[in-house]
């Protein structure tokens, strides 16, 4: 009997998404691959402009008007993304997959309060106002939102820094989504209280068993959340795994740069990676790390490499991954892969 | 209780504004050469008789005298009398307040809807074709001179199709507003020329806006989203820029009220200088600066009802 | 994978400031004929035609003719030179007083601010007919009284306007450093403050241009402006008045002169915005 993995959540398959600008044709996001599965956290990690936001638009069709999808399939839960219609688009949003922005304050309407932008996620419920209420303070409490009953008619210019975020999130989780994409939530905020965020993310997560697909450019952040990570390249995808194994041993010079460029402590000089990021209208052929890649031989300079699967569960997209095997991440792990 | 201290404030604000332009509508009517007497009695008067209705009008006077006591009849809220209609001036003004009044009335919601409706458009499909025809439209709107565009409605509407009067404003409440569907209209094309403008480049930012990205990942319905995220954020700018106007509306009425033979204020106004009815021209003129300040004052409190970041000062 | 398509080249009609020199080459028609009438028509604007009167639009008199036989489209070329005259001249005024104003007020601050901001606040409360109004009945009507009116009520704006500007450069690095090098306030404001905020005046004034053409035009109609036997756009129109019912044409068709001339010094203001736009990014 063929059983469907009926844990997966969203499949996503050799994704592309190119935009058009000027007659310029910029292609974002190439051959994109992956899947999560209920209350999994899959975290995706690159620079900006790599395509990691794009993808993440795609999932709930929030794209721009001059994108296009040439190749792909996003599937969710059976049903294919791409071709739903209107109707079933809004049932999808909000209700299955969330959103929260990376800049709570620009991504909440300043002119409506708190109870009105959450109330509309009770939209389609049969909810008497007394449930709402109920509802709404009891998701404010949830986030760790302090007298929530009062809050509730505020606006967002009146809430702090961390507050405006925790508010965001507590919007998004009344539609009650099953998979939240995350783009860059603590990006925009300080240290303290972006501890903070991914602790509740985090317990979110084991509370609601949620879905998560946490977007940023923050390997630290990726390593406290996230169950597997894939890394981004100029719109491909160059590596995924588990995070513990992309922590302990990478197998992409992209990843070795991204880890050895984590400041270690105070006597060791910074190692950014030399070179920059590549035009995405003027991709250079073949590998597109090619050109700032210390590996890099002829070949790379010719074929897209391949991704391939070097351990189980373990992709890279390299000619010469086998070279990096012996390489030490930030992490060790023992033979049982614990750390 | 915040809106309550707010207009005290502001009235009392107001008050060495409205004071100072008391003086310069009296220096102005006193400004004006020749002597009111004279002219009233016609050049075939004889001098006493002259001299008497110059007693009588309190001409003879010294000029603060003369000031002070316009000021205090003012304040009793008598403006003196028509030298042409015999007439209480304030009775004057009130008749003829309801006319100008429902005329701004009519144009500022023909002016809301025309300009939020094709502002909105506009906004929305931005590069479109009936992006380009708004956009004409309103350009056509500020470069005509909204007189002209009273007279070629009027010559279409009313005289050839008949569907509207050609003067004058009826007897009933129903021809009245009848009698300023193309007036009003005027008025309106005029400044939504101006608002379609602020509007269309409102909407275009804010729906690039990350609100309206979170709006839509919430999966509201479309409808939801025009009216609660875009046009609730457009009209607080539009607001703004309305009230602004205003004042241009009510000059503006100055002249249609001509153009359309309807009983107003602007019309008193036209006739009153053509007939060197001062007392008149005084009384108009105040009436259009109260009317001016109070339309701000309720165009500012609206303004901070609408946007919450704004507290009133 | 893909590759770029080509690049499109930027077309024509984008890179050329087309609103521009659309709007020069109407004025630049308009101003042709204030100088040279006789090349835009054959008529004369003051000749009686008994036999002529009150003619609707046809091929031989394209805007009619009025109760007196004149030629309504030859009146209104021959009219062309005063409003013209009008529209600059009642611009030039305010522009110069309220951009004075403007810089005075907004370097200086403090008392001389407040008090020409509660001078203009006082003007405010006006609407703009109406002070148009009330000074025609002090002057008399007329051409002084027109000038008279539109430069009293027209300053407001320019002031407003350079005012908030120069606030904003009174701020930036090169005025403080001619401040600390000692330079006398009147070179600062004129040699420093004015060239960077006198674009805004110069794309206000295309505008303003526009709007005294239509004041003068409308205070005319009201018959309190130009006075006949002179022949302006707006006069012309207030003849036609008693005489709308039967021929309405009088007071319609020299709007149309009105509305392009109008357009061309609109598009000019939009086109010099757009260029100054670009050229301080």
């Amino acid at each position: 009997m063929n059983m469907k993995d009926e844990r997966n959540l969203l499949e996503v398959e050799g994704l592309c998404i190119h935009f058009e600008t000027n007659g310029y044709d910029v292609q974002a996001v190439q051959d994109v691959t992956f899947s999560i599965k209920k209350g999994e956290a899959m975290g995706f990690v690159g620079e900006s402009g790599c395509g990691k936001s794009t993808t993440s638009r795609a999932i709930i069709r929030l794209l721009a008007k001059n994108a296009n999808i040439p190749a792909g399939k996003i599937i969710y839960k059976d049903q294919d993304v791409l071709k739903m219609s209107q109707e079933e688009l809004r049932k999808y949003r909000g209700k299955e997959v969330g959103m929260i922005f990376q800049e709570p304050m620009t991504a909440l309407n300043p002119v409506l309060t708190i109870r009105t932008q959450m109330y509309e996620q009770f939209r389609g419920k049969n909810m008497s106002k007394e449930e709402k209420e109920k509802r709404a303070i009891e998701l404010l409490r949830l986030v760790g939102i302090p007298s929530p009953e009062k809050r509730l008619d505020e606006y967002i210019h009146q809430f702090s820094g961390g507050m405006r975020q925790r508010a965001m999130i507590a919007i998004v989780l009344a539609g009650e989504p099953k998979l939240l994409i995350a783009d860059e939530p603590t990006t925009a905020l300080d240290v303290t209280i972006q501890d903070q965020i991914i602790k509740l993310i985090n317990n979110l997560r084991e509370e609601l068993d949620m879905g998560v697909l946490l977007i940023t450019h923050d390997l630290g952040v990726i390593s406290q959340v996230c169950d597997k990570v894939a890394v981004m390249y100029a719109g491909f995808f160059v590596e995924e795994t588990d995070t513990l194994t992309l922590m302990a041993h990478p197998m992409h010079p992209y990843t070795k740069g991204l880890i050895d460029a984590i400041p270690n402590g105070m006597t060791e000089e910074l190692k950014p990676i030399p070179g920059n990021t590549p035009s995405l209208i003027d991709l250079p052929n073949g590998c597109p790390f090619s050109p700032r890649c210390f590996m890099c031989e002829e070949i790379c300079t010719k074929e897209i490499p391949p991704m391939v699967e070097v351990d189980p569960g373990h992709f890279s997209r390299c000619h010469f991954a086998e070279k990096m095997r012996g390489y030490k991440g930030v992490i060790e792990l023992d033979e049982k892969g614990k750390e | 209780m915040d809106v309550l201290n707010y207009v005290i404030k502001r009235i009392l604000q107001m008050i060495p504004v409205f004071l100072i332009a008391t003086i310069i509508v009296f220096a102005l009517v006193r400004a004006i050469p020749g002597d009111p007497a004279r002219v009233m009695l016609g050049d075939r008067a004889s001098q006493e008789a002259v001299d008497l209705l110059r007693h009588k009008m309190g001409l003879d006077k010294s000029i603060p005298e003369q000031f002070w006591i316009f000021f205090k009849d003012m304040l009793h809220l008598d403006f003196g009398t028509s030298m042409k209609y015999k007439l209480p001036v304030g009775e004057l003004l009130i008749s003829r307040l309801a006319c100008t009044a429902l005329l701004a009335l009519v144009t500022v919601i023909f002016t809301i809807v025309i300009s939020f409706v094709l502002g909105y458009l506009a906004g929305m499909k931005k590069g479109s074709f009936i992006d380009l025809i708004i956009r004409f439209y309103a350009l056509f709107g500020l470069s005509a001179p909204s007189f002209w565009i009273g007279l070629v409605l009027l010559d279409f509407f009313a005289l050839k199709l008949k569907l509207f009067p050609v003067s004058g404003w009826g007897n009933t409440m129903g021809e009245h507003l009848k009698a300023m569907v193309l007036p009003a209209l005027t008025s309106a094309i005029y400044v939504s020329g101006i608002l379609i403008r602020n509007l269309r480049s409102n909407v275009i930012d804010i729906s690039k806006s990350d609100y309206v990205d979170f709006a839509i990942s919430k999966g509201i319905s479309p409808a939801r989203l025009s009216i609660f995220h875009v046009v609730r954020n457009a009209l607080i700018p539009a607001t703004t820029l309305l009230s602004l106007r205003v004042a241009v509306m009510l000059s503006g009425s100055v002249v249609l009220e001509t153009v359309f033979t309807l009983p107003g204020l602007g019309n008193l106004l036209v006739n009153s200088i053509y007939s060197r009815d001062y007392p008149v021209v005084q009384g108009v003129v105040m009436m259009f600066v109260v009317l001016v300040m109070l339309i701000n004052l309720i165009t500012d409190i609206l303004y901070s009802l609408l946007d919450p970041r704004v507290k009133l000062q | 994978m893909a590759k770029n398509l080509s690049a499109k080249k930027i077309p024509f009609y984008k890179r050329v400031n087309l609103t521009l020199w659309i709007g020069v080459a109407i004025v630049a028609v308009f101003v042709l004929m204030a100088i040279v009438p006789s090349l835009f028509t054959h008529f004369d604007p003051d000749a009686l035609d008994p036999t002529a009167m009150l003619q609707k639009p046809s091929a031989a008199h394209w805007f009619g003719t009025d109760n007196y036989g004149r030629d309504i489209y030859a009146r209104c070329v021959y009219a062309t030179k005063i409003d013209l005259v009008i529209g600059v001249f009642a611009m030039l005024v305010p522009m110069i007083m309220g951009t004075a104003l403007g810089l005075l007020s907004g370097y200086y601050g403090g008392k001389l601010d407040m008090i020409i901001m509660r001078i203009f606040d006082i003007f405010m409360a006006f609407p703009y007919m109406v002070l148009a109004i009330a000074i025609v009945a002090v002057t008399g009507a007329g051409l002084k009284a027109l000038f008279f009116s539109i430069w009293l009520v027209g300053w407001k704006e320019y002031t407003r306007l350079i005012r908030s500007e120069v606030l904003v450069v009174k701020q930036s690095e090169y005025v403080q450093a001619a401040k600390v090098l000692g330079y006398s306030d009147a070179r600062i404001i004129l040699f420093t403050i004015l060239p960077n905020v006198f674009s805004s005046s110069l794309v206000y004034a295309a505008s303003d241009i526009v709007m005294c053409m239509m004041s003068s035009a409308s205070l005319s109609y009201l018959g309190l402006g130009v006075q006949p036997p002179t022949s302006e756009w707006g006069a012309i129109m207030s003849g036609g008045k008693t005489f709308f019912t039967q021929a309405s044409w009088i007071s319609i068709f020299p709007g149309v002169f009105l509305i392009i001339a109008g357009l061309g010094f609109s598009l000019v203001g939009d086109g010099l915005s757009d260029m100054i736009r670009t050229k301080k990014r």
